[in-house]
């Protein structure tokens, strides 16, 4: 080994929030080199993927669609991970909550009513919140492991919804594609900013960001979370109950992913498809760990995921690259991060002998 | 029922089953050294394409495994150098490894969608294959099934009967301890976190030459997780790995021939179950809590540094 591990005895405050800015400049530079080896102009690449998709109006209103749902998501995965309670079948939740939302939009397709798109969103989230249940369910009376339980819900979710689009809820005029019918204008999302498709879900988003913020650092309930995740020994002692952070945990985490459901198909979808995310389940966990499992981390760690969706599709667009570069970077930036946060709890010593040999030199 | 489709339905289980086997068993290996590593769907997937994209470039089969093999095993090493070396949280690294190997996977096989394969060659034994029923269910066989039985036995008699399996459960069960008199705890846990990905590799190896010979994003769907889910299942018992992986075989066959007899189910319901028989049997294994604590490693999941 060329260099050793000291435990700090504590955290480093400063590398907290250092560790991510050093994870995306890692991200940057390794991407850089990925695109030269692949025969690519890196600066220029990286202007494509990081810089074009926001340099409008357009694109700026872009981001804050793909955003909205990873915000949402992150910050109900975020409290789950302070707590140590593992939920990663966001993407099940958001699925659940699409497809309850989606079909109270469906039931009351004729409807003009103004109460038509809360009722879909409380659905939405009881949707989310009655899948993300199970694990919570499982985990707290047979001391289930909720990673597994989880998971496979998603391909459970995934898959009831290609069955209800390619059945019941095919649209009768679609010519049989699997899809539901689009959804009426009263069951649509407004758009908050004219000639965008930014609409009232980023909005929410941004609330739901607030209100957790408010209740993590100014309540009780935030401190007993916080103590749970790190010393679950004295919460117990303190009486705060394990169980019932499961339950907490799951059910804000299902609550909110089902949320971004429902706000997906009501918003920039407009209808049920067979697939209405392209993995902002599994991405939300990144945000949650780049954001510092806080609520103002999130945002803008969701607001930086949501720019490497955009850029893997203008650099799709404009130099040929596949798209799935975007699911490398989000890899590699998770990987980046989880090892530099070493810097937070341990100080690096490059060893005695190394560094003579790096005199000598 | 007819003994001929007895035969090809036990077939379609035994291939349904091998990948899971290498990856399960592998996965054991690692998580009785302590290291739990949640990357098995990225690992299987990397070793599916590259496997995939050998195979195409040099026609070699067996050159494609070992090239899977490896790949696997690059994917683990990336997770032991973050675990193991910077001390990073498991699960997040595992589900790290698990989105990246989906991207890089995508990425890498961008081109090989659509591309074709005859599939495994098979490695038929010569007068035992022809006896009925059971010659061709045990002797005509591609190599990789062979060698997923091979795998379970050895890793089941490396942990039992050899002194380095002995030291590698040690490890496992407590690293203070095992530290303490002399091992190396790291290196130990490299090496089998290294195996583990190495047989997660030759697992999607199987898919993509095998099973369903191609390549297709995520072609793997979810078997790397419901091989971490056998994993708990067998209760760290490799031979129970090996009855779990056909159990599990058969739950993912049913589905085909449910659809083939007319079964008056949405296909989407029938591909639900191994998912679903895979919670069903967790919530079973790990109501009973003394079986699941009993036989898990003491140290699983739990981080080692040597200096604090």
């Amino acid at each position: 080994m060329l260099f050793k591990l000291e435990p700090r005895g504590g955290i480093s405050a400063r590398m907290v929030y250092l560790t991510p800015l050093l994870a995306v400049g890692f991200t940057l530079v390794v991407g850089a080199a990925l695109f030269a080896a692949l025969g690519y102009d890196p600066i220029h690449t990286l202007k494509v993927f990081f810089i074009h998709p926001v340099n409008s109006v357009q694109g700026l209103a872009e981001l804050g669609v793909k955003a909205t749902p990873l915000i949402l998501i992150g910050l109900g995965l975020a409290v789950g991970f302070r707590a140590n309670v593992w939920n990663i079948g966001a993407e099940g939740q958001l699925t659940l909550g699409a497809i309850a939302g989606g079909g109270v939009a469906l039931y009351f397709y004729d409807s003009n009513s103004p109460l038509l798109l809360p009722a879909m969103m409380v659905a939405g989230v009881l949707g989310g919140m009655a899948w993300a249940a199970i694990p919570a369910f499982l985990k707290t009376r047979f001391n289930t492991n909720e990673i597994l339980t989880s998971l496979m819900l998603t391909y459970v979710a995934l898959l009831l919804l290609a069955m209800l689009v390619n059945g019941p809820w095919r649209d009768p005029d679609g010519y049989n594609f699997p899809e539901s019918r689009i959804f009426s204008e009263a069951a649509t999302l407004p758009i908050i900013l004219e000639g965008t498709r930014l609409h009232l879900g980023a909005a929410i988003a941004l609330l739901v960001a607030v209100i957790l913020w408010f209740l993590f650092s100014r309540t009780l309930f935030g401190f007993q979370v916080r103590v749970i995740g790190q010393a679950p020994a004295a919460a117990g002692y303190a009486g705060f109950s394990q169980k019932k952070m499961v339950w907490i945990s799951l059910l804000l985490a299902g609550g909110l992913a089902g949320l971004a459901g429902l706000v997906e198909v009501a918003g920039p979808i407009g209808q049920l498809l067979p697939r209405i995310s392209p993995g902002y389940g599994f991405t939300a966990i990144i945000v949650a760990f780049l954001g510092r499992l806080h609520p103002v981390g999130v945002v803008l760690a969701g607001l930086l995921m949501a720019l490497s969706y955009l850029g893997g599709e203008s650099a799709q667009i404009e130099l040929g690259l596949p798209v799935a570069m975007t699911g490398v970077f989000q890899g590699m930036l998770l990987f980046f991060l989880l090892a530099s946060d070493v810097l937070v709890t341990y100080r690096l010593r490059l060893l005695p002998g190394l560094k003579r040999r790096a005199g000598g030199v | 029922m007819n003994s001929d489709v007895l035969v090809l339905t036990l077939l379609t289980v035994i291939s349904a089953a091998t990948p899971l086997i290498f990856a399960a068993t592998g996965e054991l290996v690692a998580e009785k050294s302590g290291v739990l590593n949640l990357g098995v769907e990225g690992m299987m997937l990397v070793g599916a394409v590259s496997a995939f994209l050998a195979v195409t470039e040099t026609q070699s089969a067996l050159f494609a495994c070992l090239v899977a093999l490896i790949a696997g095993a690059g994917m683990a090493l990336i997770f032991a150098f973050l675990t193991l070396t910077l001390h990073a949280n498991q699960v997040a690294t595992g589900l790290a490894l698990t989105i990246f190997g989906i991207g890089l996977s995508a990425l890498v096989g961008q081109d090989l969608v659509g591309v074709a394969y005859a599939g495994l060659p098979k490695l038929t034994v010569p007068v035992l294959a022809d006896i009925p029923i059971i010659g061709p269910l045990l002797f005509d066989h591609n190599f990789l099934i062979y060698l997923s039985i091979v795998v379970v036995f050895g890793v089941l008699w490396f942990l039992q009967k050899s002194r380095m399996g002995l030291i590698l459960r040690a490890v496992g069960e407590s690293h203070d301890a095992a530290h303490a008199i002399g091992y190396r705890v790291v290196l130990i846990r490299y090496l089998a976190t290294l195996f583990g990905g190495g047989m997660a590799g030759l697992g999607g190896a199987y898919i993509s030459l095998s099973y369903s010979p191609m390549w297709a994003e995520n072609m793997t769907a979810g078997r790397g997780w419901i091989a971490l889910a056998l994993v708990v299942f067998a209760t760290w018992r490799p031979v129970r790995v090996l009855l779990g992986a056909y159990l599990f075989g058969g739950i993912t066959i049913l589905q085909l021939h449910a659809q083939a007899i007319g079964v008056s189910i949405p296909s989407e319901m029938l591909s639900m179950l191994p998912y679903l028989v895979t919670i069903i049997v967790l919530v079973m294994i790990s109501r009973d809590s003394n079986r699941v604590l009993g036989n898990a490693p003491a140290c699983l999941g739990k981080p080692f540094n040597a200096a604090a």
